[in-house]
């Protein structure tokens, strides 16, 4: 059993034109690396309608929409988030409840608003109300802002995570750049945030460091834009770690904090 | 055959990084199955003189059979004309230049020269786009990446220039590629430790765009985990001959 915690699809009403070849890979490279179970998300319509990191209702609807589509063409293969701009609040809460009844099995935050701040309480309400883990978009020590987003950090996630300790927070793709050390040394202490690896940062000492810092427990396995990397860091992995160990990280420790029979009956 | 063009000895000022001794490259490489390493010098990257690592870099590849070295010259200091024979007596496959760590203009004079010098020896000038994620360096890690119009300006210095790129991404590799006419752009080659897979193939489209001829195997270890690269060849439908021609064959045509 593996599992990617992060990954995501495209669809017709984004700018990409190779929407339908992008999709295919990310399914036909997940068979050869074994990936049992593709959790994604659709993120609005990257830009043709609204930009990517602050989605408009419509293109969040839409866009779980078409997540939905696709966990019911691959009911074997594809499990969703609900993407969320919680700028706008009541929507973000309604498309949650929506997401749930469907069966989509977390809530994606991409970067719309800064993760300290108290708009992310009602969602994060939301996510406890149906048992949901949150994968949130971080920037790994954000030292200043960057066009097209508004970009957290660890120490955001980690205070919002103290704010709401029955909620199982994950600090997304630690090799998505920037200063993953910053990152680790935060999570350390905060039990509720998960680490998941993906990204296409592949550092020499970058898993030891996860390891020490958050321990087997709290990694998750991911790719989001590069499978070929996070496929790199199992191989990896598999030199440093027990085989108990390493189940911990490519699914045991997934199906433990995503809703019970979210993966079927493991 | 797998031969890693682009592996590094010694340690990294800015950050703890493991496994950069000798001995740990050769486990590294036993791990991933790589058969010998084209090894570069480190610290010397970032040091005044980087030419003062080639001794020991020289030391070490003449104790192991596996390593060949790629010796650093500074084209701004005087007597770096000897590097370049020195090199070739050492059968090195390549000499190395870090124009942005060494606060030089990457494309100016001093370059040009030594690109042609190299050329006109017979040897191969190696460039790093970069070494780490731009995102993540330390605040005083600061020198520019190498802008893609500087290979373009080299490859341009003498008809018989031959620059091995490393680091460099798709968006790089296109835009130097089809930025050079077709006899320049047969004296450039990449290698793959920068190049993204699936899903969004990147490696897959240059292969298919710009064919597999110019292409090698490198990883960047161990400032990167070397299974990235292979693992990138094996999401590929390659027949063996093209494989073994990024593995270790154009590595050869490059520096027999």
């Amino acid at each position: 059993m593996l599992i990617d915690v992060h990954a995501h699809f495209l669809h017709a009403r984004t700018p990409r034109a190779d929407w339908r070849e992008r999709n295919a890979s990310r399914l036909r490279a997940g068979e050869r690396v074994g990936i049992t179970f593709h959790v994604s998300s659709v993120l609005g319509s990257w830009g043709l309608t609204s930009p990517i990191y602050f989605p408009s209702p419509a293109d969040v609807e839409e866009a779980n929409r078409v997540q939905r589509d696709l966990e019911r063409e691959h009911p074997d293969r594809i499990r969703g988030y609900v993407t969320v701009n919680p700028n706008y609040t009541t929507h973000a809460a309604a498309e949650i409840a929506r997401g749930a009844a469907a069966g989509m099995i977390g809530v994606k935050r991409a970067a719309s608003r800064r993760a300290d701040d108290p708009l992310l309480d009602p969602v994060c309400a939301a996510a406890a109300t149906y048992g949901l883990p949150v994968l949130q978009h971080i920037w790994q020590h954000r030292r200043r802002d960057f066009p097209g987003q508004e970009a957290s950090d660890a120490a955001e996630l980690c205070t919002l995570a103290r704010r709401h300790p029955a909620v199982s927070f994950i600090l997304a793709h630690i090799g998505g750049g920037g200063d993953w050390l910053h990152s680790l040394a935060i999570v350390r202490r905060v039990p509720n945030v998960f680490v998941d690896l993906s990204g296409s940062g592949v550092d020499g000492g970058m898993l030891e460091a996860c390891l020490a810092a958050a321990g087997v427990e709290r990694l998750l396995w991911g790719c989001d834009l590069t499978i070929d990397t996070g496929w790199a860091k199992l191989r990896y992995l598999e030199q440093l770690l027990a085989p108990a160990d390493l189940e911990l990280i490519r699914w045991r420790n997934a199906a433990r904090i995503f809703p019970p029979g979210a993966f079927g009956n493991v | 055959m797998v031969t890693d063009v682009n592996a590094f000895v010694g340690g990294y000022p800015w950050r703890r990084v493991p496994g950069t001794a000798p001995r740990d490259l050769l486990r590294a490489m036993d791990r991933t199955g790589i058969d010998d390493a084209w090894i570069s010098h480190l610290p010397g990257i970032f040091w005044r003189d980087p030419s003062e690592g080639n001794g020991w870099l020289l030391e070490a590849a003449d104790a192991e059979p596996r390593f060949r070295p790629v010796p650093a010259v500074h084209p701004g200091l005087d007597g770096w004309e000897d590097i370049i024979a020195s090199a070739i007596e050492a059968r090195a496959p390549a000499v190395r230049a870090d124009p942005t760590f060494y606060g030089i203009d990457p494309a100016g004079a001093a370059m040009r020269r030594l690109a042609a010098a190299a050329g006109e020896a017979g040897i191969a000038l190696l460039l790093a786009v970069r070494l780490e994620d731009g995102r993540q360096r330390h605040p005083n890690d600061r020198a520019e990446e190498l802008p893609g119009a500087a290979v373009r300006a080299l490859i341009r210095a003498d008809a018989r220039v031959r620059l091995l790129v490393t680091h460099a991404d798709r968006g790089f590799i296109d835009e130097v590629h089809f930025g050079s006419t077709p006899d320049e752009a047969a004296r450039l080659w990449w290698d793959i430790s920068w190049v993204w897979g699936p899903p969004e193939d990147h490696l897959a489209t240059l292969l298919s765009t710009i064919g597999p001829g110019r292409f090698v195997f490198g990883t960047g270890q161990p400032l990167r985990l070397p299974e990235t690269a292979v693992a990138r060849l094996d999401l590929l439908d390659l027949d063996s001959s093209t494989r073994a021609a990024i593995e270790s064959g154009n590595a050869r045509a490059l520096a027999p």
